[in-house]
């Protein structure tokens, strides 16, 4: 497969600039002729991590940058989202599934990501900041309806 | 995201249309809200069939517009959701949490049936 659908982009951390991500990652996700649900479930699960790049590893600063790489590696489409922050330890993330955290208002970002794809790993940058890994199966594309949240509980 | 806001058989209904996302339509979310039930309604119905995408800040700010509601005494019920707000809602269970119907007539009428 062709590396005409790869991309690599920076932005200032302003949750405007998400759109112009959007924008770009639906030009790639067209030309690997992913179909309507497919690419809208991307489309989320990359926005969720951009905002969190913006919001929590940037803290808003639009002198910070937040890198976004796409690729087709093997099998999957792979999306690295990187950011300038301190990390954070996956350990720490409530289940807002749990009934004390069923209304509060945030802390579903990274459960979204986590059944909208299909594995996701959390890195630290060589010089500081975050990377988040999203990975998708190929293969397994145009097969997927719709998100399974038991899949994401496995 | 777009917010109109009308009034019908004493309920006020929130028409949502284009994206809840984090940073624009989230607040424009929370303000409709606010100013809808500082303005003393009861009963809101928030009407999401022109909703385009959501995400996690506008899935918080629809359990934030519940908690408000019923902290304030008022009902909140939402309408005529896309099946992709549907899915979203699901996965993180709040499909069981918020009174979901399939139409605008419908939500009305369960005013009717509950005063």
């Amino acid at each position: 497969m062709s590396d005409e659908q790869s991309f690599h982009l920076a932005i200032g951390s302003r949750f405007e600039n998400i759109e112009l991500v959007q924008l770009v990652l639906k030009d790639s996700l067209d030309r690997l002729g992913l179909d309507d649900d497919n690419r809208h479930w991307i489309d989320v699960a990359v926005r969720e991590a951009v905002a969190n790049a913006i919001k929590h590893g940037n803290h808003q600063d639009p002198g910070k940058q937040v890198q976004i790489d796409l690729a087709v590696e093997g099998d999957s489409l792979v999306i690295r989202v990187q950011d300038e922050g301190i990390g954070f330890d996956p350990a720490d993330l409530e289940d807002p599934l749990a009934p004390e955290n069923l209304l509060k208002p945030n802390g579903r970002g990274i459960f979204y990501m986590r059944s909208f794809m299909d594995d996701i790993q959390y890195g630290v940058r060589p010089g500081g900041g975050t990377v988040v890994t999203l990975r998708k199966r190929l293969v397994r594309l145009g097969q997927l309806t719709k998100p399974d949240a038991n899949a994401r509980r496995e | 995201m777009k917010v109109n806001v009308r009034q019908r058989d004493g309920v006020t209904i929130l028409d949502l249309k284009g994206k809840i996302t984090i940073g624009v339509g989230d607040v424009a979310l929370r303000n409709a809200v606010q100013d809808a039930i500082n303005s003393g309604a009861t009963k809101v119905v928030i009407n999401l069939k022109d909703v385009t995408t959501i995400d996690s800040s506008g899935v918080g700010e629809l359990v934030s517009a519940y908690t408000t509601a019923t902290n304030r005494g008022a009902k909140l019920r939402l309408a005529n959701l896309p099946s992709k707000v549907t899915d979203i809602l699901q996965i993180t269970q709040l499909i069981t949490v918020f009174e979901v119907f399939d139409s605008e007539e419908e939500a009305l009428r369960s005013f009717s049936a509950a005063s």
